[in-house]
């Protein structure tokens, strides 16, 4: 039996405690700047940090990959992640859900927003094609898709959800500098909460780095991390009308 | 050289001759079209630059000076010469003055035709003059510095800020890049005006400015200097200000341009007609400037999939081809784009990979091929991305590419770290000078899987362009022939900045670079189809 309340990291051995790292440090390339980087890393608390390739990389800057020993345990029986929890249907059931138990065709609309400008996610759920096997939301016949591309801004968003009168809003945030996904989404929900909007819509984003938890701190009903089908988001969307009344 | 993928000569010629007769489509609808950005750049090479009191470019200010009041049609040339012969200003003062309203330009007197036409040629002459002490200053570096072998290593900088972006670009050149290209911030294509002065603040980029150029341009020369390898800089001449950016690149020496209308329409929804007119007159400017053009055929398999389309992007590279013949590039300036953008879970995707990259290479022989590293199938796992890079390294190489844009494991997650370029680098040079004469070695089967693929490629992208050769190529973007993306002839953004030339209509600048390109008059453009064919090869 596995002690999972002890856990540590594991290498080829139990609680080896095995990480690598891999960082720059802005100092001159040398023995000194392996030494700083070893201190550094010691003083995560990592013990017999070790030094296993270091590289100039001109200007003044020193890059490393180092490996150590963590000495840290998590207790893995007290965690807790809130996920969405709605049962997923597939394809079939959606449509036939949507006709049966909401009457008229959804609108849901789409964007990679903000700065971003990688559309794989939002085209994954969203394009015909589909991805993974697995059609995206445009093909669905009960479910009028709009996705409006990368780098929209929230404004736009907003003005196209009126316009559209969307029941949900899908956000996509691939990639990001310096996290400005974190303001560019709580921008949104800004907008629509002036706006009037908020509660009248399924708000929902997603994206490598977004989980469920971030998106409910963010104000959002839901998020959804990497790999996520059309079908997972499709089957929260129409519960999530069918439980607000948003019929 | 005989082709290794066994492609018919007759066939290549057939697609050159629909591309050909497409792009004189096209030549003659924009040749009695001027637009906002045309004329603000005539100003910016005649000399005007600088802002107004609440921030305004000068040259967007004298511009809509006229354009408000309905005269732009003759071109703004006209007006401003005519207004440096009765106020005895420069044109610098001159702008100076119509920003703060001491100067209106439409209530001078006229000068005589000729008076105008003298000046207009002779400051028409000094820009140019400039562009081509830039051009010989640029080939003293490569003559004195040298530079890399091709392929040319490619890495971007995006910080938003200039100061930064040297120092990453600084350390990219001493790791061993060959081209530095300073990623622009978000929507500035779609901003009708070019901010001006050092930017610090920039989102997922900086900005195009003049004297970010400027700054740029200075620290790659120095860095240059001190380890004696001429590095090339890199910017984006596309969105709604395209010329006025080929010019500020012409004015400050940069080496390599995005440049691709096509990019503009389907991503930005830029609007074609505007973007075309534009996109003419920013490649004559790149023409005569020497600079090496990048079009954006590979983004068109992030949208649509990589191995169902991959003969519209070499149908938009014969086409882009043709165009750019049209503003008088060569073919050794035209780095045409195409991508390594399968999904990598399919079997034998490599060798598809392979004989599209080579198909490219043997059809375009001259061109400096860009080639995009994996985007769309990248993930968090960057250790599974560098392999994905290496695999396209190792076709960078083998297919004798002319620019390799290269791959960061970190392409999913952020804008590269000081670090991943280095990675990145370090990896392109080893498999490039591992594998640098692999391509001497290999034949490849006469039926094989690669020979079949190229063969298959080439002819749907000739059935294609037959089709837009029948529909005109406005037809067949509105309909979705490119990208899976469609947009309309008057739809998407900058329209209202697209004029007809009146008859009046004159820019000296236009004049002299079609003369010095060897280019048609636009006179001949207008009364006659041409039959102009530099492409047949």
């Amino acid at each position: 039996m596995r002690d999972l309340q002890h856990v540590r990291p594991y290498g080829d051995t139990f609680d080896d405690g095995m990480v690598q790292f891999s960082f720059s440090l802005p100092i001159p390339f040398g023995e000194e700047a392996k030494e700083a980087a070893r201190q550094f890393v010691a003083k995560m608390g990592v013990l017999e940090a070790q030094v296993v390739h270091s590289e100039n990389l001109g200007e003044e800057m020193t890059f490393f990959i180092m490996y150590g020993k963590a000495p840290y345990e998590i207790d893995y029986t007290k965690i807790k992640v809130p996920k969405v929890e709605s049962p997923v249907m597939d394809f079939y059931e959606i449509n036939e859900f949507i006709r049966e138990r909401i009457g008229r065709k959804i609108v849901v609309i789409g964007a990679c927003t903000g700065t971003d400008a990688h559309t794989v996610g939002i085209d994954a759920i969203m394009n015909m094609k589909g991805y993974a096997g697995e059609y995206g939301l445009e093909r669905y016949p009960e479910i009028d898709a709009h996705n409006l591309g990368s780098q929209v801004q929230n404004e736009e968003m907003v003005k196209k959800a009126i316009e559209l009168h969307a029941d949900a809003i899908l956000v996509s945030q691939v990639v990001t500098q310096k996290d400005v996904h974190i303001p560019n989404l709580g921008e949104l929900v800004d907008l629509l909460e002036a706006e009037g909007l908020r509660k009248r819509m399924v708000l929902i984003c997603g994206g490598p780095r977004i989980g469920h938890e971030l998106a409910l701190e963010l104000g959002y009903d839901a998020g959804f991390g990497s790999g996520t089908l059309a079908p997972e988001v499709a089957s929260f969307i129409v519960h999530q009308i069918m439980k607000r009344d948003l019929v | 050289m005989a082709s290794k993928l066994y492609l018919d000569p007759e066939l290549i010629a057939k697609a050159r001759s629909a591309a050909s007769i497409i792009a004189d489509d096209v030549a003659q609808f924009i040749a009695d079209k001027t637009t906002v950005a045309l004329e603000r750049t005539v100003l910016r090479l005649l000399g005007l630059d600088g802002v107004d009191a609440e921030y305004v470019p000068l040259p967007n200010v004298v511009v809509d000076h006229i354009h408000e009041r309905g005269q732009l049609q003759d071109g703004i040339a006209r007006f401003v010469l005519n207004g440096m012969i009765h106020t005895g200003q420069s044109i610098q003062e001159l702008g100076e003055a119509i920003a703060d309203g001491s100067v209106d330009l439409l209530t001078l007197p006229i000068a005589k035709e000729d008076e105008i036409a003298a000046l207009g040629r002779q400051m028409a002459n000094l820009a140019l003059e400039t562009m081509r002490a830039n051009r010989e200053k640029r080939t003293h570096y490569l003559q004195t510095l040298g530079a890399g072998p091709q392929p040319y290593l490619y890495v971007i900088v995006a910080t938003g800020n200039i100061y930064e972006d040297v120092i990453q670009a600084r350390a990219a050149a001493r790791q061993g890049a060959d081209i530095i290209a300073v990623i622009r911030s978000t929507g500035q294509s779609l901003i009708d005006y070019v901010p001006y002065g050092a930017t610090t603040e920039g989102f997922g980029g900086t900005y195009a400015t003049q004297e970010n150029f400027k700054i740029m341009r200075s620290a790659l020369d120095e860095v240059g200097e001190e380890i004696g390898r001429y590095i090339r800089l890199c910017n984006y001449c596309s969105g709604l200000c395209m010329p006025e950016i080929a010019a500020m690149g012409a004015l400050e020496r940069l080496d390599v341009m995005l440049n691709d209308a096509l990019y503009g329409i389907l991503f930005r929804d830029i609007n074609m007609q505007r973007t075309l007119i534009d996109q003419n007159f920013s490649r004559m400017i790149n023409a005569y400037a020497g600079v090496i053009i990048n079009t954006g055929e590979d983004n068109y398999l992030t949208t649509a999939d990589a191995v169902e389309a991959a003969h519209t992007v070499l149908a938009s590279q014969l086409i882009n081809e043709q165009l750019a013949f049209r503003s008088g590039l060569r073919s050794d300036q035209l780095g045409l784009g195409h991508a390594f953008e399968m999904n990598p879970m399919i079997e034998d995707g490599f060798l598809l990979e392979w004989a599209q990259a080579l198909m490219a290479r043997e059809i375009f022989p001259d061109a400096p091929l860009k080639y995009m590293p994996p985007t769309k199938h990248m993930t968090g796992n960057i250790f599974r991305g560098h392999v994905q890079d290496a695999l396209f390294n190792l076709i960078g190489v083998a297919t004798g590419q002319g620019i390799q844009l290269l791959g960061m494991m970190t392409e999913a997650i952020h804008t590269p770290l000081i670090h991943d370029r280095q990675v990145a680098i370090e990896s392109a040079n080893y498999i490039f000078n591992n594998a640098r004469h692999l391509q001497d070695e290999l034949e490849f089967k006469r039926d094989g899987i690669m020979v079949n693929r190229a063969t298959k490629v080439l002819q749907e992208a000739v059935s294609l362009l037959e089709e837009i050769r029948v529909k005109g190529l406005f037809s067949a973007i509105s309909e979705g022939l490119f990208a899976d993306v469609k947009r309309a002839v008057t739809g998407g953004k900058g329209l209202r900045g697209v004029l007809i030339r009146s008859s009046r209509y004159y820019n000296p600048l236009e004049t002299e670079l079609r003369a010095e390109l060897g280019l048609p008059s636009i006179e001949s453009l207008l009364h006659t189809s041409t039959a102009f064919d530099e492409g047949s090869q």
